[in-house]
């Protein structure tokens, strides 16, 4: 194989999946890290905080202990270790989610427009270029403030992010599937009577995997930059939920008396967000090889 | 031509209509209820009424709307008591929250935002292309390596925590600058441009990198090219060739990548306006969601819409004046 030798060779890639990996993995046993750590995200330590400075945390460091790994967060003194762990199930949650679905609809749109006829390619590239034309942070901001607050915030999150961002997944997937279908064997299938749907899956699809696969490995850190953005905006995921772009809104206005309230959850993103650039960049390389520039 | 730009022009209004058509029908399902918010407390039931006929929304969904295209195509009058007083198209209605018609608010605000995108923009076409050319010409290879690094970490780097780590090496660690705040281009342009400088410098980093990848391809293809080794065979001083045609082609997919480049950082310029605290249109956007300003909501959409589609129409144009043998469909 050798896309795995080209990936195994690949030393920006493997450091980034390691990280990736590590994660994934903390943010599916973040219960256990918190009780782990003897701590939960809501409990209020008003004890540890500096009343006489407006709450910034006693001690260096944000108030780093050994009962606190991390410190605690400034105003409130809950424990940032766990609040961070839990922050990873929403930013890494979120964004999986988006991805899956916009590559499904991507795919199922932009195959149904390569394959269909010119009037279906025509309408479905039309609405791809609308949902491409749109203006999608302000559009999403606007859909998030008028849902009802008591909707499951990550689940609408993770739709309205896709809803907006599937266009491109559409795009490259027509492209491909135009080509593709102009092949002998897609010929050959439909000489000896294959249906559309049978050629979808059976002869399109295993040629889509290798570009729809890079692309999507791009599009997971664009939506966790996406939400932890809106999270930011404050109509991201709701108090108490903790949320790492909620942390750093926070943060505005703290980060002069407690940097380090800045630099765990950003440090954090800003790692998480690195590794998984890192491990698309590398799948890029390796399933396509003429693109060795970095990437588009 | 002309045919074009009609239906170009046709096709964004149909867009727009979309737009704006979407976030009244999103709102009227929502059982959100503005009037009970502007209302405030102690509300009783006659003046709730009342507020919700000042406010338009006791209408059905669909008579609102009618209502509000007709305002924005030919104006509208409102109740304002006992009198009416009239909002001259295109009117986007008055703010629910401050009640302050919709269109100067946004009138307010642009001036603040344009600042941002277009020092962002100018920023990093300037560093971008500068970092391309040194790369394409593979003189330094740390600055290969640079442009790389950057490029992938633009990638990674929400503009936010970019803003927050400039603000506290250059506000609080160094001092070196103010904490932003906005002063008009034309009371102080110094002063203008030494608040906006880490706003720029946030939104920049990563159009940068991204014009500085593009940059560099440009001039490696162009170079590579027949015409290219011709000029050289004529013994043309190598300055020259670089300067008058391996730039030329470099740059041309920039020109119209620039004007799409410049709507989009209008319209995600919220974050960075949020972040400094800048009241541009993204301030506005953000403060109004929060009060379920509907008016104010559908009329910062609308004009982001506006901006974005203007921006590709401009680009199609401008791409077929740099490059005559595109035809515009």
């Amino acid at each position: 194989m050798t896309v795995l030798r080209r990936l195994r060779g690949d030393r920006g890639f493997l450091a980034g999946s390691v990280v990736a990996l590590l994660m994934v993995l903390v943010a599916v046993v973040a219960p256990l890290l918190a009780a782990a750590a003897g701590q939960d995200y809501t409990n209020y330590h008003d004890n540890l905080l500096d009343s006489a400075r407006g709450g910034v945390p006693l001690g260096r460091f944000g108030g780093m202990s050994a009962d606190h790994w991390l410190g605690v967060e400034p105003g409130t003194g809950r424990d940032l270790f766990a609040r961070v762990v839990y922050g990873a199930r929403v930013s890494l949650g979120v964004a999986v989610g988006a991805t899956m679905l916009q590559v499904l609809f991507g795919v199922l749109v932009g195959t149904a427009a390569g394959l269909g006829g010119r009037w279906a390619d025509a309408a479905l590239t039309r609405v791809v270029d609308l949902v491409l034309a749109v203006p999608s942070l302000v559009l999403a901001i606007s859909l998030l403030a008028i849902v009802p607050p008591d909707w499951p915030r990550p689940l609408l999150l993770a739709a309205v992010i896709a809803v907006l961002g599937w266009g491109g997944t559409a795009r490259i997937t027509r492209g491909e599937t135009l080509s593709l279908r102009t092949r002998d064997y897609v010929a050959a299938a439909r000489l000896s009577g294959a249906g559309w749907f049978r050629i979808a899956r059976r002869e399109i699809a295993p040629g889509l995997a290798a570009p729809v696969l890079t692309y999507a490995a791009l599009l997971l850190p664009t939506n966790m930059i996406a939400e932890a953005g809106l999270s930011f905006l404050g109509v991201g995921v709701r108090p108490p939920t903790p949320s790492w772009g909620q942390m750093l809104s926070t943060a505005t206005t703290w980060f002069r008396a407690d940097p380090m309230y800045v630099a765990v959850p950003g440090g954090l993103l800003f790692l998480t967000l690195l590794a998984f650039v890192l491990v698309a960049n590398g799948l890029r390389r390796a399933l396509d090889p003429r693109q060795s520039e970095v990437l588009r | 031509m002309i045919g074009y730009l009609v239906r170009r022009v046709g096709g964004a209004v149909l867009v727009l209509f979309g737009l704006s058509l979407l976030l009244y029908g999103l709102f009227y399902l929502a059982p959100s209820d503005p009037a009970i918010l502007t209302c405030g407390k102690g509300c009783t039931p006659e003046r709730l009424a009342e507020v919700r006929h000042a406010l338009g929304v006791d209408d059905p969904v669909a008579t609102q709307y009618a209502h509000f295209v007709r305002g924005l195509v030919a104006g509208r009058d409102y109740p304002a008591g006992p009198a009416t007083r009239h909002c001259p198209a295109p009117c986007l209605g008055y703010s629910f929250e401050t009640d302050q018609p919709v269109t100067r608010l946004l009138l307010d605000r642009l001036p603040v935002s344009a600042s941002l995108a277009l020092g962002a923009e100018v920023l990093a076409l300037t560093a971008g292309i500068g970092a391309g050319v040194l790369s394409g010409l593979r003189r330094y290879r740390w600055l290969d390596r640079i442009v790389n690094g950057l490029v992938l970490a633009g990638y990674a780097v929400p503009v936010f925590l970019v803003g927050l780590l400039l603000l506290l090496l250059f506000c609080v660690q160094l001092q070196w600058l103010p904490f932003p705040s906005y002063v008009p281009l034309t009371t102080d342009p110094l002063a203008w441009a030494r608040n906006l400088l880490l706003p720029w410098v946030a939104l920049a980093v990563i159009q940068t990198a991204a014009y500085a990848r593009l940059t560099r391809a440009g001039i490696q293809e162009t170079l590579a090219e027949d015409h290219i080794r011709t000029a050289r065979a004529y013994g043309l001083p190598e300055r020259r060739i670089i300067w008058r045609r391996a730039l030329r082609g470099a740059l041309l997919p920039l020109v119209t990548l620039t004007a799409i480049d410049l709507a989009a950082i209008m319209t995600s310029a919220v974050l960075t306006e949020t972040m400094f605290g800048l009241p541009g249109v993204g301030q506005l956007l953000v403060g109004a969601v929060n009060q379920i300003d509907l008016p104010v909501v559908v009329g910062v959409t609308l004009l982001a819409g506006l901006l974005i589609v203007a921006a590709n129409t401009v680009a199609d144009l401008l791409y077929r004046a740099v490059d005559p043998r595109v035809e515009l469909r």
